[in-house]
């Protein structure tokens, strides 16, 4: 359709469908150390990645950094910040020259049994040649007495297209870790 | 990989009046996470959050972590055993609160259920938060109000129901 104000930014065309499923890794018995989306259409504008997650083991520190890479490239091509709370006190971090991203993080597994972490990692403009790749993330969990919610951002300085996403935590995922990736258009 | 459309509309209610509670009953299990958009006052305000309880539980077994700031202070809170899940700051008395629930994998029957919420208003500041119910049951129905009836929404309050199917 054409807008009212079509003269002065154009025209725009409604979307049949803007946020399908693309596909979803579910952790069974004994956990898993990786997960990897591979093959990722490239017929999308973003991509999202919405989770519930726990490390296979702990490591005493509630969390950790959830790894993750684009196209197998583990070079120092990574940098990153966070705003967190813990529950008592906001703090704000980061650094540049990484060999992977942390998505927000991941609950570690010596935390009460049950609980989950949870993420909603968006990558923006995951397809365009022609600029580095940007990704922020709201992750969190709660335990009943123990927590943290963190924003993040994470940067590949690639101009590829992602096609594959991996994700490598340092104690692996437990069992029901799920990851869904979803595809968003443009119009 | 398949692809299929998903980010349903279950359902919405608008209030014509203000009521002390909105509930979304019968949410079925064919999606895999749900997200709850509300825009949203209270008729009296200072000192109430938008509360969620969920299959009608209102024993003590929800907690938050939160992030906020005021346009001034960053700053974290943490409450535990409380009996709902509370999102973000407190309320004004005008339609200008913004919460954004998202309630993750919550119609499996194994984990306790996680939600993530983002709460924000132009008088009162922004936040996020991590929140927990323990309990492993398939979420079934929300109940939504100003800390379980300590105050009513305003007139106006829309809340919109929304599922999100993976693959």
């Amino acid at each position: 359709m054409t807008g009212i104000l079509g003269g002065l930014i154009g025209s725009y065309a409604a979307a049949t469908t803007a946020y399908d499923s693309i596909a979803t890794t579910t952790v069974g018995s004994g956990g898993t150390s990786t997960i990897t989306f591979s093959s990722i259409p490239q017929t999308y504008t973003h991509l999202q990645i919405r989770a519930i997650a726990r490390e296979k083991a702990g490591s005493g520190s509630l969390y950790n950094g959830l790894f993750a890479t684009f196209n197998s490239d583990t070079g120092s091509n990574y940098a990153g910040h966070f705003l967190r709370g813990s529950g008592s006190a906001a703090a704000a971090g980061g650094g540049g020259t990484q060999t992977s991203m942390t998505f927000g993080g991941i609950e570690q597994g010596d935390n009460t049994a049950s609980t989950f972490g949870a993420n909603v990692i968006d990558v923006l403009d995951y397809a365009n040649t022609s600029k580095y790749k940007t990704v922020r993330t709201l992750f969190g969990y709660d335990a009943n007495g123990s927590g943290y919610i963190v924003f993040a951002s994470d940067l590949w300085q690639s101009t590829s297209a992602v096609t594959s996403i991996t994700l490598t935590p340092a104690n692996g995922f437990a069992q029901y870790s799920s990851f869904a990736l979803y595809g968003i258009k443009g119009a | 990989m398949a692809a299929g459309s998903t980010y349903t509309p279950i359902a919405t209610n608008t209030l014509s009046s203000a009521a002390s509670s909105v509930t979304f009953s019968s949410i079925s299990g064919a999606y895999t996470d749900l997200v709850v958009v509300c825009n949203a006052g209270v008729t009296a305000s200072g000192g109430y959050t938008l509360a969620m309880q969920l299959n009608g539980d209102t024993g003590n077994n929800y907690s938050g972590t939160r992030l906020s700031g005021n346009g001034t202070t960053a700053a974290s809170y943490r409450a535990s055993n409380l009996n709902y899940y509370f999102a973000g700051l407190n309320m004004p008395d005008t339609l200008t609160t913004n919460v954004i629930f998202h309630l993750m994998n919550y119609s499996n029957t194994t984990t306790y259920k996680t939600a993530l919420i983002r709460m924000n208003d132009v008088g009162v500041g922004t936040a996020a938060m991590a929140c927990l119910w323990r309990n492993t049951a398939a979420i079934t129905s929300i109940n939504l109000s100003a800390e379980v009836g300590a105050t009513t929404l305003l007139a106006g309050s829309t809340f919109t129901l929304y599922g999100i199917a993976a693959a």
